[in-house]
């Protein structure tokens, strides 16, 4: 009833090709990123520092991994090192060049995970599938060693962690621990968005179907002059560069100093979850992918004692981790037994329905 | 699935997200609890969970809290996991607690730069940033009563002692097996200062957080360059694999001494062959203490406890009661410095820093011969105390020497050195304004 698209007509052919060709569609973004901006100003510190922000870096992460596994079709271990590279490289730039702005550094940082995403690529050209990922894993692994083994990368710091140091955007501080959640999370949320949109742009023109006609049949794609290299290591140099610039966020604007072990398989196994239950090759499936896999278990951390507390149930910490657990566990199956692509095309169902709705045939 | 079920679902969701957090009642003080009962780490973390729960609900149950005041106690599940630990900082924040303990030296490192920020003191109790014992210049964190590098020298001292002399140290090779993260990497700078000056040769095992209960080639390459001495940081499965690794290839076990965190349940499982590996320590084993009388008639004895009997006063359950003493002592310190009976985090920081408990204090505490005593202050957050060794006797740990004072005048240096290198690197490090009270 509200949701359709008689009486839109399209006049041009960049109206056809628009990626919401639907009035409602553009209405209801803009709608979702007011929201997101006016969150900043009425929710609390815990729904923005833990909550919003983390979840925010995930998408990233997994929209990065989703560029490459979902949309190239190249399947990858190795993201958690890649966002790992990525935090370290900005450590060091960011205090080499102090004076420098420090979203230039987390943007620049991007870079340098795309090198080590396209030194890693290289094998993509000759091996495919699960022997691909076995070779991405040894990035995660030689990796993982560099940031343990080379002291060089924390600035020869005694205790090997990285440290959040103070810096401002504008004489705000948006780094280090005076930064209020507010301006962390505004951040954090602007460049999302704006790495969101650069995406999308990529996804749907050119470089976009190359990669999608690599995914679909490699052979076929080089028959109709795609180059191979070029087009996989493209994809492994985007993907790693917006796992870098996640990387970067989750260190220095979400925990605010860390460890290495941050950044290790388990990292890489859950920005893959997120991705396969998101939905492949879809930028909102990277949303719903992070929201289901971070943000259930917090939901469900809350919910669980809430429920069972007026019964008399006093269960303790412990037993409401196993829960979780055991929860997030059954909800991932029977999503994916209910839609086996994803989040994604659950949303895609529901908008269909809805054009149709109050009346379907 | 249909529409509908979407919506009810996404209806659902909505309300549930809605529901706010219960809030806490007026007159009492929150204690945040954060503890890992689940993870690689659990082997370790239930019983100093079980320890820290228990000592304070005693003081509930017994006193009615302290001062007056309830204690309204909260576990939070870490897993020894830094995402889950911030996760748990942030939602105990808005509660008001009078302090948080990470129990995570990985946990304590994002927490240490905010803590001044919140105003919610850090007590990371022998563990955690080993500069942050400076208090001038970190006043919210304190780390009582002995840093990981006094461990390392009290070890070495240890060794000094068994040869004959701090001289005999020169030309024997030391090994050092330790958790490949922050908290085994804290002691090899002063390791690696004393070797060159006392002239011992150092060998690193390093075991990685994820190969912990896989050992096998750290210890082919003890086997290989056979150390006179080996020395263990580890914790959770690592100590109990490096104990029974240690065992398998016939490492003599006398040779074998570890900081303070490996407990019964790690040497237990390494069978008889673990008779004579050594801890330091710096409190009692056993229950006979009035004090922890109390937590067995009170709290063990009624089912208010997670923990079975026999495991109180084990090592590490005694550790979490260590820590539940010098919260609790925080707290009423607090108390007594602001007459205020309800204490914020502000006041608690002013409370740890005046914590002096002597002998007499600790027989009042019912803690007598507990542990040797400690006294905080402004400028020292530590305390630098003596710990001893004890020996596991194939049944329990029996202690083995007097305690050993740390190599204070070697350590010194260094700390200084990187606590003046840690408020250097992150610059705007806040200079100390809170002023200083006078001993309680």
């Amino acid at each position: 009833m509200l949701y359709r698209e008689a009486g839109q007509y399209k006049t041009t052919y960049a109206a056809d090709m628009a990626i919401f060709p639907l009035r409602e569609d553009r209405i209801g973004l803009a709608l979702v990123i007011a929201f997101a901006y006016l969150l900043a100003f009425i929710g609390n510190g815990f729904l923005l520092q833990a909550v919003l922000i983390p979840f925010l870096v995930f998408s990233l992460a997994a929209m990065g991994l989703n560029i490459l596994t979902g949309y190239a079709g190249l399947l990858s271990l190795g993201t958690g090192a890649f966002m790992g590279v990525g935090a370290y490289a900005c450590y060091k730039l960011t205090s080499a060049f102090p004076n420098v702005n420090v979203i230039i550094w987390i943007l620049a940082s991007g870079f340098f995970s795309a090198a080590a995403g396209v030194l890693f690529g290289l094998p993509s050209l000759r091996i495919k599938g699960f022997y691909l990922a076995v070779a991405t894993l040894a990035a995660q692994f030689f990796l993982q060693w560099c940031f343990i083994r080379v002291p060089w990368l924390v600035n020869y710091n005694a205790s090997g962690a990285l440290e959040s140091p103070l810096r401002t955007l504008f004489g705000v501080p948006i780094m280090g621990a005076t930064a209020t959640p507010q301006t962390r999370y505004l951040v954090v949320l602007t460049l999302v968005i704006a790495l969101t949109w650069i995406a999308s742009n990529l996804v749907h023109g050119r470089i976009g179907r190359m990669w999608m006609a690599v995914r679909d049949m490699d052979i076929a794609a080089e028959l109709i002059g795609i180059r191979l290299l070029r087009t996989k290591l493209l994809a492994f140099a985007v993907s790693s560069y917006y796992c870098g610039v996640a990387g970067a966020l989750l260190v220095f604007l979400w925990y605010g100093g860390a460890e290495y072990d941050v950044f290790d398989i388990n990292q890489s196994f859950i920005i893959l979850f997120m991705v396969i239950i998101g939905g492949l090759g879809s930028l909102i499936g990277s949303f719903f992918g992070a929201a289901l896999i971070f943000i259930m278990p917090i939901v469900l951390g809350i919910v669980v004692p809430a429920v069972l507390s007026p019964f008399g149930l006093r269960i303790g910490a412990d037993v409401i981790e196993h829960l979780r657990f055991m929860l997030v566990g059954v909800l991932i199956i029977a999503f994916l037994i209910a839609e086996p692509h994803g989040l994604a095309r659950l949303w895609q169902i529901a908008k269909q329905k809805l054009r149709v709705w109050p009346f379907p045939y | 699935m249909s529409f509908r079920n979407i919506a009810m679902g996404v209806a659902v969701a909505a309300l549930v997200g809605t529901t706010a957090l219960p809030a806490v009642a007026q007159d009492s003080v929150y204690v945040p609890l954060f503890t890992y009962r689940t993870g690689p780490f659990a082997g370790s973390g239930i019983h100093i969970a079980d320890g820290m729960h228990d000592y304070l609900r005693m003081l509930n149950e017994r006193d009615g809290g302290i001062g007056g005041v309830k204690l309204v106690i909260e576990e939070c599940e870490t897993g020894y996991d830094t995402k889950k630990g911030v996760e748990c900082y942030e939602s105990v924040k808005g509660k008001n607690p009078v302090m948080v303990n990470p129990w995570s030296t990985g946990i304590t490192l994002p927490l240490i730069p905010r803590a001044a920020v919140d105003k919610i003191p850090i007590l990371s109790m022998a563990y955690g940033l080993s500069a942050s014992a400076r208090g001038d210049i970190f006043p919210w964190v304190f780390n009582p009563p002995d840093t990981y590098w006094d461990g390392a020298s009290i070890i070495l001292k240890y060794i000094a002692q068994k040869e004959g002399g701090i001289e005999k140290l020169k030309g024997k090779k030391i090994g050092y097996i330790h958790l490949d993260a922050s908290f085994g990497k804290e002691p090899i700078p002063l390791l690696e200062q004393l070797s060159k000056d006392l002239g011992f040769e150092l060998k690193m095992y390093p075991v990685g957080a994820q190969d912990m209960q896989n050992q096998s080639s750290q210890w082919l390459s003890v086997r290989r360059d056979r150390p006179d001495y080996m020395v263990l940081y580890g914790w959770g499965a690592l100590n109990s694999t490096a104990i029974k690794e240690a065992v398998r290839v016939g490492y003599p076990m006398d040779k074998f001494i570890s900081i303070w965190w490996p407990g019964e349940d790690d040497a237990r499982g390494a069978g008889e062959g673990a008779k004579g590996f050594k801890t330091l320590n710096w409190h009692a084993t056993g229950t006979n203490f009035p004090a922890l009388q109390d937590v067995i008639k009170h709290v063990v004895d009624k089912g208010l406890s997670k923990a079975s009997k026999e495991k109180v006063g084990e090592v590490l359950y005694n550790r979490g009661i260590y820590n539940s003493m010098l919260i609790a002592e925080g707290i009423r310190n607090a108390q007594k410095l602001t007459g205020k009976k309800v204490v914020t985090g502000e006041d608690v920081r002013r409370g740890l820093e005046t914590i002096n408990l002597d002998p007499a204090r600790l027989k009042e505490l019912g803690l007598e011969g507990f542990t040797s005593p400690i006294a905080l202050s402004c400028t020292d957050h530590n305390g630098h105390r003596a710990a001893f060794v004890q020996e596991w006797d194939g049944a329990k740990w029996v202690k083995v020497t007097d305690p050993i004072e740390p190599m204070t005048d070697r350590v010194k240096g260094q700390l200084d050195a990187a606590a003046t290198d840690y408020a250097e690197k992150n610059t705007g490090w806040p200079k100390r304004t809170e002023p200083c009270d006078k001993q309680s």
